[in-house]
């Protein structure tokens, strides 16, 4: 049962149960979800078989619907901006992780990796007391600097794995041929982490675009498309209209995680 | 974070091939100490005030009797919120159920994925980048999609009752699908299973191939290689990927707001409620506390099971 790849000449026979595992785990996957797109594309309010013939009236409406229209683009608007910061925090973190030694480094790198571990419920309510006790209103603004916290970490150690890789002996080939410390980064070391730093930006992004649980608690009056959604689900009618929205962010995402795997991957 | 010894000081070239009275390496000194200052402040500084002082903020508001006088009103501390967390022991008996949930859903999830990352690390061949592929493109798609697929598939006029209606199987639409527990284990394992392979796969492609030849020479049978050689040294991977999917789980609030209804809620709807529609903002927060001790003691315990030293090797 436990023949690995280079062992296979001595293997007998075997059935592929293994292989029909994850035929089903993965069907079982997308089962819900093609269902959903399914009922996105189906001329019927209420989400139930049969079909009732095909419509893009929900797209349309979607689209039509300037709420969702500026949900969406609020979400945008706090992704590219949480995420540019995270990442642009993470590299600091990672440059100081592999190029310098000094006290209190372990104590940063545990500080930018802990968001990891601590429930986003806790995060959300420490930060609505933050806000209060600074006398802040809600806004997209405070949706923007919680999701920093959320994918620092995250853009972190993709950034810290491919820096990992780089020899300190170029940055003193930089310096002897001249080089000052800024220049030696700017020239040698970012160019070499760039594919890592612009895959970490993507699932920072990525992160941030999804995000509900803390954008729930910390949005204003401008809610994300997470937000939007989710207070529009009550309207049992607008069902088919907020799974078109949400196909439709699903597509987005989706090409952004590919471009992002396809970087890390080439990194 | 004041002392730092550049990389240039400790070994390498110019050390060695530095010719007295050379200005550059003073000069590199002095701007990797300017750059060094450049890069510390602004991550220290916005993790201090975004995530430690916040967290900070959570244990003095805990300690307050109200919130009278705003967040930052200066009351001597106080231990009422803990006393009432203590004397209704329906709070306590929630978190236990959340944890056990949460325990479960990560069981439940390890247990779906060992397969999977066992079949992508060793049987998949070729092949394996698709496949894992494949198996990550749901966790990419939106969590509210996927929790509302759910609630679709197990509604009342959902996927499965109009299945069930239509076939014959049941006269009336099975009710105890949705808004109870049992959606919301569904819904997370559902969620979590993919994740959950990522570490499992990383410990079982760590594993030296040989070893198992070694075995194999040796006259060990494949369920004894898995035992001795699979099992032990994928653990690491494998409580990785259960706290990855425990941890979040914990904190849950947003999937039984969607799934659960009210027999199915946890532990963090109760603590949003304080912040939201009771407004009890001090209970609220210790009892976010409790649930951050909890969560980092089962952290603590995991970091002691894995042996991080292992992990980087």
């Amino acid at each position: 049962m436990s023949e690995p790849a280079t062992a296979q000449p001595r293997a007998p026979k075997r059935i592929p149960v293994l292989g029909g595992y994850y035929a089903l785990l993965i069907a079982l996957l997308y089962l819900p979800i093609v269902i959903l797109v399914i009922f996105s594309l189906n001329a019927n309010q209420v989400l139930a078989f049969p079909l009732q013939g095909f419509t893009w009236q929900w797209y349309a409406q979607a689209l039509a619907n300037p709420t969702a229209v500026a949900a969406a683009r609020n979400s945008v608007l706090v992704a590219l901006g949480s995420s540019v910061v995270a990442t642009a925090l993470a590299t600091m973190v990672a440059i100081l992780v592999a190029r310098f030694s000094f006290r209190g480094k372990r104590l940063l790198l545990s500080l930018a990796v802990l968001p990891l571990i601590v429930p986003y419920i806790v995060l959300a309510v420490a930060l609505l007391l933050l806000f209060a006790a600074l006398d802040v209103n809600r806004s997209l603004w405070t949706v923007g600097f919680a999701h920093t916290v959320i994918a620092l970490p995250y853009a972190l150690l993709i950034i810290v794995a491919r820096i990992g890789g780089v020899s300190p002996f170029l940055d003193e080939a930089s310096a002897d041929l001249g080089a000052d410390y800024v220049t030696t980064l700017r020239r040698v070391v970012l160019p070499i982490i760039a594919p890592a730093i612009l895959a970490a930006w993507l699932v920072a992004f990525t992160a941030s675009f999804d995000e509900f649980a803390l954008a729930l608690f910390l949005a204003g009056p401008d809610p994300t498309l997470p937000v939007f959604i989710y207070g529009q689900l009550r309207f049992a009618s607008r069902l088919p209209m907020l799974i078109s929205l949400a196909t439709m962010v699903m597509a987005g995402t989706l090409t952004l995680a590919l471009v992002a795997d396809r970087l890390r991957r080439r990194s | 974070m004041t002392t730092q010894t550049p990389v240039a000081e400790r070994a390498g070239p110019s050390a060695y091939r530095a010719g007295a009275g050379r200005p550059t390496r003073r000069r590199l000194r002095l701007d990797r100490n300017v750059t060094f200052w450049g890069l510390v402040i602004p991550p220290s500084v916005w993790l201090a005030l975004f995530f430690l002082v916040p967290l900070v903020l959570i244990v003095v508001i805990s300690l307050r009797p109200d919130l009278r006088g705003g967040v930052l009103a200066g009351v001597p501390p106080t231990l009422d919120q803990y006393q009432t967390l203590l004397e209704k022991p329906a709070y306590m008996r929630l978190f236990g159920t959340s944890i056990a949930m949460a325990l479960g859903v990560a069981a439940a999830a390890t247990a779906l994925a060992f397969p999977i990352a066992y079949f992508l690390a060793f049987r998949a061949g070729r092949r394996a980048g698709l496949f894992l592929a494949l198996l990550l493109i749901p966790f990419w798609t939106s969590f509210l999609l996927r929790v509302m697929a759910w609630k679709v598939m197990l509604g009342s006029g959902g996927v499965i009752n109009s299945f069930l209606l239509s076939t014959g199987l049941t006269a009336e639409p099975v009710a105890f699908l949705l808004y109870n527990r049992f959606a919301v284990v569904i819904t997370l394992v559902y969620v979590w299973t993919p994740f959950v392979a990522l570490p499992i796969l990383a410990g079982l492609q760590r594993i030296d191939p040989t070893l198992f030849e070694a075995a194999a020479d040796l006259g060990s049978t494949p369920a004894r290689r898995f035992w001795r050689i699979v099992l032990p040294l994928s653990a690491p991977g494998v409580i990785a990927g259960f706290f990855m999917c425990f941890i979040p789980t914990v904190g849950e609030y947003v999937t039984p707001l969607l799934v659960g209804g009210s027999g199915g809620s946890m532990y963090g709807n109760l603590i949003q409620d304080f912040f939201t529609k009771a407004a009890n903002w001090p209970l609220g927060a210790a009892m976010s506390l409790v649930m951050l001790a909890g969560t980092l003691l089962f952290v603590a315990l995991a970091i002691r099971l894995i042996n991080p030293r292992r992990l980087v090797g």
